[in-house]
């Protein structure tokens, strides 16, 4: 592979927005927002992530195969939340199992 | 038969130790994982031979409870980690999977010698663990008692575990780069031998699941040292997420263990039977549904572990979808088989031990997937029955199977053919008379993982033990004739089957660049008569 040579401020700019986030997902933490709690704190990581696999890992650059590669990896983390998801969203529906 | 051993092959190319550990032949690094999973197999099978002793008798007399919990937590640890998942793609597959696709090697070779090197990482993590007092959690490491009750070596199993993870995920990906990008001009897809199709949906799962039971059991691991609350209650967490993360792995995970040997027995019939396999394309993609569909069903674990009954009705119906490509690969071989050619060598033998095991452990398989009766027979024999049809009957019979066709192909040297029968035939009834009395014994109500058990369950444990004893000689005698066939068995010459198959076209040994001459493919393997290939006859 050619490889894309990207400039150094480019991953200093990712850096420095990793670390934002970071200080992001601290101050939240002071912040009780109940149900959101959770939402806010795995929105901010998945924006973190997603800049380390398209900047750092050089998947904006990549080939269409690779983005296949990385997308079904995520297919494949949402099969397991979905899935779990049908568990744990299912335990009050019947009368008389616990919770 | 004319006999081509003389001249340089990747086993006379060197011999010093060194020559060994730093190679980057993919053969040579196949041989180094047959030694230490052999080393594993027998490790596991003696852990084993301890737990069907204490059983002998329905007192706890031979060891303490305490003891034998942790006799059975390290007979699924390294059976299962360090025997099953590596057996067949790292040995066979390792050996096979570039001489297949017409390579010289495989896309990684650096990376092979590496993922070598992390499993016995691994490995040494758990022989640390088994000699400074072993674990008793049981090889499913249930929370909250592996996080806050037990007082066993946890962390150091579980590194171990999560270390070997790595050396999955990269021959996972080796593979896959390797069927993607160098197959040799001519070797479409659909000409490339079964036994690469199933390596590469076993590639799949090893690449999309091991990175979760390494998490998981690194979580517990970060619960356990530093008391952050996952999956103890007590903490904050939720035991049951443990068993969705553990599931999510180890139930494909099986299909890691089962898929390469059904690769193999597809191999074996078409070259036993001198026929194409019946349906190639359909043998192909159920590889591939089993490896799909196999990351749908874990919730079939937790029945009654408290999951929710309406999950429990999809994951069950899921299940059920799992014995479709099963079937269909059974129905496939059997048509194959059917007015076949077929010749009882001892590789068929095993071929044969297995289509009739799996079957039974893949429909027994279907009475667990049903929500009802699994209530019935959960945590009994009846479990650990059907668990070792599939993987003692259908994933070792498999190994074995594999490793007797292409042992002449990886040696050079035939091996005895009368005790390699009569070991087959010792292999299939120590194993059923092992096995399945235990199917009987847990219908009856016999809890497994228990030291002691009610005496009226004595005959079935007796039995089983019995049977334990022939299945561990069954295994003895093939490793004494592979390895005196080593200096004194007759040379095998290319193709001592008459099998067809780019491997069968190289010598054997092969040699270390495996050919000479970048090979051409016109048609897929195994075509033995072509009069079949543009529909005419029968
Ligand atoms: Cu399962």
């Amino acid at each position: 592979m050619s490889g894309h040579v990207a400039p150094k401020t480019m991953y200093y700019a990712v850096f420095l927005a990793l670390l934002a986030g970071t200080g992001l997902t601290v101050a939240a933490a002071f912040f009780d927002m109940g149900a959101m709690n959770n939402v806010v704190m795995l929105a901010i990581a998945s924006i973190k992530a997603l800049l380390v696999i398209l900047f750092f890992m050089h998947v904006r650059w990549s080939t269409r195969l690779t983005w296949v590669v990385v997308a079904s990896g995520f297919f494949w983390l949402l099969i397991m939340f979905g899935l779990t998801m049908t568990d744990y969203f299912s335990r009050g529906w019947v009368e008389g199992t616990w919770r | 038969m004319e006999i081509t051993t003389v001249g340089l092959n990747y086993l006379n190319n060197g011999y010093g130790l060194k020559s060994w550990l730093l190679t980057k032949d993919h053969k040579r690094i196949a041989i180094l994982y047959l030694l230490s999973i052999t080393g594993f197999f027998f490790l596991g099978g003696f852990f084993a031979l301890l737990i069907r002793l204490e059983l002998l008798t329905p007192a706890a007399d031979m060891v303490q409870p305490d003891t034998y919990n942790k006799l059975f937590t390290m007979h699924g640890i390294v059976m299962v980690f360090f025997f099953l998942i590596p057996s067949i793609p790292a040995t066979l597959g390792n050996f096979l999977l570039p001489i297949m696709v017409g390579a010289k090697d495989l896309a990684f070779p650096r990376i092979n010698l590496l993922s070598w090197y992390i499993y016995v990482l691994g490995g040494a993590f758990t022989v640390v663990a088994a000699a400074t007092g072993g674990v008793d959690t049981g090889w499913t490491f249930y929370a909250p008692y592996s996080t806050s009750a037990s007082n066993s070596h946890v962390i150091t199993a579980g590194l171990g575990i999560f270390i070997t993870g790595f050396s999955s995920i990269l021959t996972g990906l080796n593979f896959i780069v390797t069927t993607h990008r160098m197959r040799a001009p001519g070797l479409t897809w659909f000409r490339l031998p079964l036994f690469v199709w199933s390596m590469y949906a076993t590639s799949l799962i090893m690449i999309l699941g091991t990175p979760v039971i390494a998490i998981t059991v690194l979580l517990v691991a970060v619960e356990r040292g530093l008391h952050l609350g996952i999956f103890d209650p007590a903490l904050g967490g939720d035991p049951i997420l443990f068993q969705h993360l553990f599931w999510f792995y180890s139930h494909p995970a099986v299909y890691i263990m089962i898929l390469p040997a059904m690769g193999v027995i597809s191999e074996i019939v078409q070259a036993f039977t001198r026929k194409n396999i019946f349906g190639y394309a359909f043998v192909a993609f159920s590889s591939l549904a089993i490896a799909i569909v196999g990351f749908l069903v874990w919730g079939h674990h937790l029945f009654v572990a408290g999951q929710s009954t309406y999950a429990g009705l999809i994951f069950s119906i899921l299940s059920f979808f799992v014995a479709i490509p099963s079937a269909v690969k059974v129905f496939n071989w059997t048509a194959t088989i059917y007015k076949g050619a077929v010749s009882w060598d001892s590789p068929m033998l095993y071929a044969f031990g297995f289509i009739g095991l799996f079957t039974i452990g893949g429909l027994t398989g279907l009475f667990l997937a049903t929500m009802g009766l699994d209530i019935h027979v959960h945590d009994t024999y009846f479990i650990i029955a059907h668990f070792h049809y599939v993987m003692v009957g259908g994933a070792i019979m498999g190994y074995l199977g594999g490793l007797h066709y292409w042992w002449p192909k990886i040696t050079g040297r035939m091996y005895p053919e009368g005790w390699a029968k009569f070991a087959a035939l010792t292999v299939f009834i120590g194993f059923n008379l092992t096995f399945f009395p235990q199917f009987i014994v847990g219908y009856l109500g016999m809890p497994r993982r228990y030291a002691m058990y009610a005496p009226e369950f004595q005959v079935y444990n007796v039995l089983s033990t019995a049977g334990a004893t022939v299945l561990g000689a069954g295994y003895v005698i093939p490793m004494i004739y592979f390895i005196w066939s080593l200096k004194n068995a007759p040379l095998a010459g290319n193709d001592p089957w008459g099998a067809r198959g780019l491997e069968w076209e190289i010598p054997s040994p092969p040699p270390t660049e495996n050919f000479v001459v970048s090979p051409i493919v016109t048609e897929g393997t195994h075509q033995y008569a072509p009069s079949r290939e543009v529909g005419i006859g029968h």
